[in-house]
């Protein structure tokens, strides 16, 4: 329960200086987040197979790092909360843009996550 | 200062999780990922519910309970990696119902918690 807490904490931590660092202006495409939920779809496609296929990790590995880090890190209420904020007049196509794009392009990361690094373990 | 709200708050986010994850699987085998899907609809409303609060809500508040407990107790990482599990169980039509599910009701989730705090606020 420990290393989720802390690994939570450190995944909003990350999520949050990004964000601040990359504002989204109203009305555009919040690429911040964006990048923030692909990126942590990859990763955790990695993390996954590294611990259940390649090779048996501590236990306190993937609630650490699965479910505190990158579940921290990674947000779905932003991602509704944004596309709520979008969906207004002369924003709508940025709206369902940022959807659809988020849709896609997160869970093609979390497959190459997952092919990539089943990939090179069998090497 | 605002970052050590963000931290605290998700630092309960992120367990909260785990723990109603952990007790849906116990009263529900299935492959179905309904914790997720819980966790991440709930967030939508409360955050919805905060930003429609608007100025009403002080900024550290949000930074505490949107940014930092909304924001870790909903995942998209988790999300994604069970809709590829559904995939690979080749449990296609569980896939698509979690992707159309999590989105319209994440969705509807933010919309009425938004218009449910403009009442109380206007």
């Amino acid at each position: 329960m420990a290393a989720v807490a802390i690994g939570g904490g450190i995944g909003a931590l990350a999520r949050y200086e990004l964000t601040a660092a990359w504002p989204a202006a109203p009305g555009h495409f919040p690429w911040a987040t964006f990048v923030i939920n692909v990126t942590g779809c990859c990763l955790i496609g990695v993390l996954m197979v590294l611990v259940t296929e390649v090779r048996p990790a501590h236990r306190l590995v993937r609630p650490f790092l699965g479910v505190g880090v990158l579940g921290g890190f990674t947000t779905f209420s932003t991602y509704a909360v944004e596309i709520h904020g979008l969906l207004a007049p002369g924003s709508a196509g940025v709206a369902f843009a940022y959807l659809g794009g988020t849709l896609l392009a997160a869970m093609l990361d979390v497959l190459a996550g997952v092919a990539l690094t089943r990939r090179l373990a069998r090497r | 200062m605002t970052a050590v709200l963000v931290v605290a708050g998700a630092m309960v986010g992120a367990p909260l999780r785990y723990l109603t994850d952990r007790a849906v699987r116990s009263r529900y085998d299935g492959p179905f990922p309904w914790g997720t899907l819980l966790v991440n609809v709930a967030g939508c409303l409360i955050l919805g519910g905060l930003t429609g609060a608007g100025s009403a809500l002080p900024a550290p508040m949000l930074a505490l309970l949107g940014t930092g407990f909304c924001g870790a107790l909903t995942t998209y990482s988790t999300f994604s990696f069970e809709t590829l599990r559904l995939v690979e169980q080749k449990a296609y039509f569980s896939a698509v119902v979690n992707i159309v599910v999590s989105v319209a009701a994440g969705l509807g989730g933010a919309y009425a918690g938004f218009a449910v705090a403009q009442a109380f606020v206007a």
